[in-house]
């Protein structure tokens, strides 16, 4: 059977990485106007949660509503209405090693709150309750190529049900001693709000294919470090086409032999 | 408005498919077991977990080697993964699919909550005592990260196209249904290989312990006295296809639905919204009404909020005229590989003609008004529905058919 192209309008762009607060700085860097500082990540509190819920919030919880509401709010889109897919490579690295900690004790009467922060999807968990969101909202992981799988299954959702649909792709570390096992320096991530249709907020249209090509590197090097250390920052080759306004083709990781290949239609 | 699909999907053809649990390994152990009432719940015993639960274990899963060339996956989730790989022809079939459609054209999406996180759990009591490091033969990437099973399947079957797992907790082996069935209709591949794998750890058996969601005796789903869970685990795949003309008799996936509660971490919805929004999501991707639906493997768990909340949505849409049980009593809840494992029992109650009962439920709790099955018995559903919800409210009905 012919394939149905994946394919979608982008309305709105979040992103967070270490000295790369939100996406119009890192926009400037990677048009090449300013240059990439070397700085850790920094966590917005997060204005939508209740001041006790803010205070709590962990880093994924704060990582994940920073990516989501600023690619929202690009858009101009009601977030309790949108459909979301979570892809990362990992889950809250300091909660998981907290609970290994404890369980490798004789007391293991671990924390109920730690419990239900464990599961791969806590981040999406806060997200529904924190946007009153109850369209369906995926949970992935594919490792080092999370933010392919993200990407396939969010462009599936756009083409097939017709609705606008947040992709947020997010990463954090690990503290030692897990950290010298997956070394994830800091938190990052990108949010992509994804449309069927083209509109006045489009901000260009991308198509992705199967490729075997290898994955465009950055020329700053201060950025491919970045692509390379954080796995959903494998979207930088896509986002400094999008901050340039170019289109043509860029090739992404995912999983090999099978990487992405996405045409950028300009707006 | 509520943004959900309103699109019929075009049916697909479940070609093969296994299950293993602590009720056996594979489809005659199964049937057997739930035609019979058999229970696969012990006193807990597993490692040196000591708590007073009941659980599933799944026998031998330890003795499974797996491939030399594979060994950095060699973890208790990849030893139950293989095993259900390998049972009833399942992997056969997987081989004869790639040679059909080439290793390019057959994706993996495979559901789990916590992977391989045991093998993790352990290296942490080999910490060196000088530096607190792990030891060089713990694998994170192969065994604890939440990709791994998947990865180590696509590995077993040199497989080269597109992989992911979904871990939404214990909606997550239902959820791979409807991902793999969206890349399915787009064409983007040929064939999916989608499924479940959880296997018991100290993180699933101490947290639920620590919400006070376990039981000390086998779980009772839908009884007035149920007072929670017992913990299990299980393996189960599917092998989806698109199919034109599906043979008489051959089981066919019609609909999926996913939502979220937007209420809870670990409690669900009280009223059953979420769950009640995914069973009409899957009614209306299936193209079907309440009325075609004959019977429903309940996500039932045992807990007091879960089967009042589900009691509730399942009663406002149906009534109670449809023959519904939980088949947690018999397997235990098998967490991020229980999607699967009830979907393959609603195919297994299709194609054999019998509606499996609730081992361990006694006195249905009279609050909540469901025609709930204690006992199995025969009968010949045509479509069932099967509900998975999950921590963080995510909830996923599948209804699933047989060809006439």
């Amino acid at each position: 059977m012919s394939a149905k192209p994946l394919t979608a309008w982008i309305e709105g762009i979040g992103f967070l990485a270490p000295g790369l607060p939100d996406w119009p700085t890192a926009r400037a860097v990677l048009r090449g106007e300013t240059a990439l500082t070397e700085a850790p990540s920094i966590l917005p509190a997060p204005s939508i949660l209740p001041p006790a819920e803010r205070r709590r919030a962990s880093r994924v919880v704060k990582l994940t509503l920073a990516l989501g509401l600023e690619a929202a709010a690009h858009a101009g889109a009601d977030v309790a209405t949108l459909a979301t897919v979570f892809s990362a490579s990992g889950a809250d690295g300091h909660n998981c090693h907290a609970l290994c900690e404890q369980l490798a004790t004789d007391d293991r009467q671990i924390s109920p709150t730690r419990f239900h922060n464990s599961v791969h999807n806590a981040a999406a968990g806060y997200w529904g309750i924190a946007t009153g969101a109850m369209a369906p909202c995926q949970v992935l992981c594919a490792y080092d190529g999370s933010f392919g799988a993200g990407l396939i299954d969010a462009l599936g959702q756009v083409v097939l049900d017709r609705q606008p649909t947040l992709l947020i792709a997010y990463d954090s570390e690990y503290p030692e001693p897990l950290f010298a096992k997956r070394p994830v320096p800091d938190v990052a991530g990108v949010a992509l709000l994804l449309t069927p249709e083209r509109s006045q907020r489009s901000l260009a249209s991308i198509t992705v294919t199967p490729s075997t090509e290898p994955a465009d590197a950055l020329a700053d090097t201060g950025l491919e470090a970045l692509r390379v250390a954080i796995p959903a920052l494998r979207v930088l080759p896509l986002l400094q086409k999008l901050a340039r306004q170019e289109a043509g083709n860029v090739y992404l990781d995912y999983l090999p032999p099978m990487q992405l290949k996405i045409e950028i239609g300009s707006c | 408005m509520l943004p959900v699909s309103d699109l019929t999907v075009n049916p697909l053809l479940l070609s093969a498919y296994t299950v293993t649990t602590s009720l056996g390994r594979g489809l005659e152990a199964t049937r057997e077991a739930l035609r019979n009432g058999r229970s696969g719940l012990v006193p807990c015993a597993f490692e040196t977990v000591q708590l007073a639960t009941w659980i599933g274990e799944v026998a031998a899963v330890d003795d499974e080697k797996l491939p030399a060339a594979l060994a950095d996956y060699d973890c208790r989730n990849n030893r139950l993964t293989q095993m259900g790989l390998e049972t009833d022809g399942f992997a056969d079939r997987v081989r004869e699919a790639i040679a059909r459609y080439g290793k390019t054209r057959v994706g993996i999406f495979l559901g789990t909550s916590t992977a391989g996180i045991l093998q993790t759990e352990l290296a942490y009591r080999r910490r060196d005592p000088e530096t607190g490091a792990l030891p060089d033969d713990f694998h994170y990437r192969t065994t604890h990260n939440s990709f791994s099973l998947a990865e180590f399947t696509r590995e077993y079957f040199g497989l080269e196209g597109m992989a992911m797992a979904i871990s939404t907790a214990c909606s997550s082996s239902a959820k791979v249904f409807a991902a793999a069935a969206r890349q399915l209709e787009l064409g983007t591949i040929d064939a999916a290989i989608v499924g479940g794998v959880d296997t018991l750890c100290l993180t699933t058996l101490y947290g639920f312990a620590s919400l006070q969601l376990t039981s000390a005796q086998p779980c009772r789903p839908y009884d007035a006295a149920r007072n929670g869970i017992s913990v299990g685990e299980g393996a189960a795949f599917a092998l989806l296809e698109r199919c034109d003309q599906p043979a008489a008799g051959s089981v066919l996936l019609l609909g999926t639905g996913e939502s979220s509660d937007a209420y809870h971490m670990s409690s669900p919805h009280p009223e059953g919204l979420g769950a009640k929004m995914a069973m009409e999501a899957a009614l209306r991707s299936a193209g079907l009404t309440t009325n075609d639906i004959d019977y429903i493997n309940l996500h039932g768990t045992s807990t007091p909020a879960n089967d009042a909340a589900e009691g509730k949505a399942v009663s406002t849409l149906f009534g109670n005229t449809v023959p519904c049980s939980s088949t947690k009593g018999a397997t235990g809840h098998t967490l991020g590989a229980a999607g699967a494992v009830e979907a393959i029992i609603c195919a297994l109650a299709l194609t054999d003609g019998f509606l499996p009962g609730s081992p361990g439920t006694e006195h249905l709790d009279p609050a909540i008004p469901v025609d709930y099955l204690l006992q199995s018995r025969t009968g010949q559903p045509h479509r069932a529905l099967t509900n998975s919800f999950g921590f963080g409210g995510s909830n996923c009905s599948l209804i699933l058919g047989v060809a006439k």
